[in-house]
């Protein structure tokens, strides 16, 4: 399947403001507007300039908020992409589609996020695709993703031998990277006997399995592709997008099958649009909510097939100066909890080549991923202009 | 069994209604295309073998087998939090659905999959019941 949306659109800009692990001293809408000032000043525009948006909703900031907050004069796009953790990277198709239709050229996409407050549970339930789980798996002791998401790690274990020790390589390798990154929350050394020795918190879950909880803001500019060489920054193309909803998608444990994602399907339209394959993939920043979830992902993205996801990791493919750097900026599990926003912000960081001490050198062509409950997928495809 | 109060009520909706009546008789219905007869879970307007609207609610079997489990050792709910670690399975049930609550092994018991499963119920104090699973037999 070929598109004509593949290099239609470029990211242009990427802000983020406020990564920390205490009390936030500015509102969630502070935080979005705050990293979106910075997208909007390192692209090199002005605020009037952006003409569209897609703020993460839903119960955060509404186009209404940021039109009046930043003045934006006329505004002719606007859209949400509630996919959960899979809804920065869903934005990029959205906002790469209005602007191939002309309706737009500069999108800006934004979250504001106070994780140490507002808890996963009271932003879950803002959630419509949340419902079934609110109603009938809630009430036995079942709601937190870590609980929701535990039978499919175990699925997997009991299917295909993979081990807790191959989850503890996806938290080490993310911690390393993280090392790296001067805006990573989480920078101690980790070794696999601290993930052992970490508490369970639903089985086969530990602590360390898990992502943090964070404050911050975290923002990124979609262009249009022809504006992105007058533009302040190096271009970076989109050069294949898409989404991807597993059958049953508003419960996990009514799926038929409990170990693939809706990136299974996103990726398979993502790599056509592209006119690539997983082997020119030079890093990825993989959703990375939990570790099973970046393993489940790499499987379904075809870096191995199905079941192999453990033996692939534990080859240290994912670490620094590996085949497959994965979540060079320390992921969800050790830089900050910005529903992958982050993610999207950091291959753009990478593919400029201004990463700093975390950079993949020479990288040309990156994958960022996304997942939302319970299952949404989306996957991109950036390269360097 | 009726225990303390400790978690919210589920809110029926007209689609789901028959569901929790029926638990609440200690009977496990189950929602079924009264056109093709598929059955269907979690209860939902349309079929999605033959699109029909038609529904009618049929007393299941109450046998399955274990699809996959987790034992949880953090509570979200902190009404909950004396009660962990407490074990959760899903089941495949015979009617080809799928059924996801506690599961109650006898000690010692370790789960595994394709564990034969039947299902019981717990009266809630707040007004409802839900289904549980026991290993067959057990």
């Amino acid at each position: 399947m070929s598109s004509t949306l593949s290099t239609a659109a470029a990211i242009t800009g990427i802000g983020e403001v406020g990564y920390s692990r205490s009390a936030p001293e500015q509102s969630e809408l502070a935080l979005e507007l705050g990293a979106a000032l910075l997208a909007i000043s390192d692209a090199g525009l002005q605020p009037r300039d952006i003409d569209g948006l897609i703020p993460f909703g839903p119960a955060g900031a509404c186009a209404e908020d940021i039109i009046t907050n930043l003045g934006l004069g006329d505004l002719k796009f606007s859209a949400h992409t509630p996919l959960g953790g899979a809804s920065a990277v869903a934005a990029i198709q959205c906002a790469a589609l209005a602007i191939h239709a002309g309706l737009c050229r500069h999108v800006l996409v934004s979250l504001g996020r106070n994780g140490m407050e507002r808890k996963i549970g009271a932003r879950l339930n803002a959630f419509p695709q949340f419902k079934a789980v609110r109603e009938f798996e809630q009430p036995s002791g079942m709601s937190a993703p870590a609980q929701l998401y535990a039978p499919m790690a175990r699925r997997h274990m009991e299917l295909f031998g993979t081990t807790s020790a191959d989850f503890a390589e996806i938290a080490l390798s993310t911690r390393l990277h993280a090392m790296r990154n001067p805006m990573a929350l989480m920078t101690a050394p980790m070794i696999v006997e601290d993930h052992q020795a970490s508490r369970v918190i639903a089985d086969p879950l530990r602590l360390f399995d898990c992502s943090i909880e964070s404050n911050g803001g975290a923002a990124f500019i979609v262009s249009t592709a022809q504006t992105a060489p007058d533009l302040a920054q190096h271009p970076v193309l989109v050069a294949g997008v898409a989404e991807g909803h597993p059958d049953e998608p508003l419960a996990i444990s009514q799926r038929a099958d409990l170990t693939t994602l809706g990136t299974a399907r996103a990726a398979e339209r993502a790599f056509a649009m592209a006119g690539i394959g997983p082997e020119d993939i030079d890093l990825a920043e993989i959703y990375d909510c939990f570790t099973y979830i970046v393993l489940c992902q790499i499987e379904d993205l075809g870096f191995c097939e199905k079941g192999e996801g453990g033996a692939f990791v534990q080859s240290g493919v994912l670490r620094p100066g590996g085949a497959l750097p994965v979540n060079t900026h320390g992921g969800l599990l050790s830089q900050a909890h910005m529903a992958g926003y982050n993610h999207v912000t950091e291959l753009v960081r990478q593919l400029r080549h201004a990463a700093g001490p975390a950079q993949v050198p020479g990288a040309q062509t990156g994958l960022v991923t996304g997942f939302g409950d319970m299952g949404d997928g989306a996957v991109a495809i950036l390269r360097r202009g | 069994m009726t225990t303390e109060p400790r978690i919210a009520a589920p809110e029926p909706t007209r689609d789901s209604q028959p569901y929790w009546g029926a638990l609440a008789r200690h009977e496990l219905m189950f929602q079924r295309c009264a056109d093709c007869g598929t059955w269907r879970h979690y209860p939902r307007p349309v079929c999605t073998h033959c699109f029909s609207l038609r529904s009618e609610w049929q007393r299941a079997s109450g046998r399955g087998t274990l699809h996959s489990w987790t034992t949880i050792h953090h509570a979200y709910d902190s009404a909950l939090r004396g009660e962990t670690p407490y074990l959760i399975g899903i089941a495949d049930m015979e009617e080809s659905v799928r059924l996801a609550c506690r599961l109650v092994p006898p000690d010692g018991m370790s789960p595994s999959i394709g564990l034969p499963l039947r299902v019981g119920f717990t009266d809630q104090a707040g007004g409802f019941t839900l289904p549980v699973l026991h290993p067959a037999g057990g």
